[in-house]
């Protein structure tokens, strides 16, 4: 049985000041993107900013979500600072 | 037509084949954004854009067929560089055909309006005291919202 993963991306400011621009989580039951955001804060230094005062956008798969969607195995989850191009 | 480019586009060619959009179109509205030299500091001298690929391309798709149910829209085209841009380069291109202006003009402000609030791109300010990514503006999301109503 393999084991069930996901993909965490970051972006801009967040991928600079966390030094990552990818990462692989063990995928469990009944996960939210805010969980997965909860636990990365957890690690302290800078990624205490995940759950800081500034706005943090996520994406699964590609598509904007709220912290509520829930995340499952071989999904691509994403974090980003609020977008700001044009 | 969506592309997400290092290189820079050419306003005339992109005009010339939006024309070429049937007879049943009757306005153009076209939208390009430059490099200024001010932003969140004074004296930028260049811009660092990064976008999420795949990402973006898709949420621009769903702006253009947005615009395409709310207006007539008979051709849409949207140019959106990356990488590193020096002052006055040219940024966007949003370029909009329709029978006629009023729906020329909002599709084409909407789309412009609406990817700034929603496209995955991340802009970055360079200048001569160093660089630092640009924050998101209340205006610029107040003008999203307001499609909204």
């Amino acid at each position: 049985m393999t084991e069930q993963t996901l993909t965490v991306r970051f972006f801009a400011r967040l991928r600079e000041e966390l030094g990552t621009e990818q990462l692989t989580m063990p995928a469990n039951e009944e996960q939210t993107a805010g969980d997965l955001l909860a636990e990365l804060a957890s690690r302290g230094g800078p990624w205490a900013q995940l759950q800081g005062s500034q706005p943090v956008m996520i994406a699964i798969n590609q598509a904007m979500v709220k912290p509520a969607a829930v995340v499952k195995a071989g999904d691509e989850v994403a974090f980003f600072p609020p977008v700001t191009g044009g | 037509m969506i592309s997400i480019q290092t290189e820079d586009f050419d306003t005339a060619s992109e005009y010339t084949a939006l024309r070429d959009s049937g007879a049943g179109t009757g306005a153009i509205a076209t939208f390009t954004g430059l490099v200024r030299d001010h932003g969140d500091t004074q004296d930028v001298s260049g811009l660092f854009l990064e976008h999420y690929p795949g990402m973006t391309e898709q949420v621009i798709a769903g702006l253009i067929e947005e615009a395409s149910r709310r207006w007539d829209v008979r051709k849409a085209r949207v140019i959106h560089r990356v990488g590193r841009l020096l002052l006055r380069e040219q940024i966007v291109f949003v370029g909009v055909c329709s029978a006629h202006r009023a729906d020329a003009f909002a599709a084409c402000e909407f789309i412009m309006d609406a990817l700034k609030t929603s496209a995955p791109f991340w802009k970055k300010e360079l200048a001569e005291d160093g660089e630092h990514w640009v924050e998101q503006k209340a205006s610029d999301v107040a003008r999203g919202e307001a499609w909204d109503k």
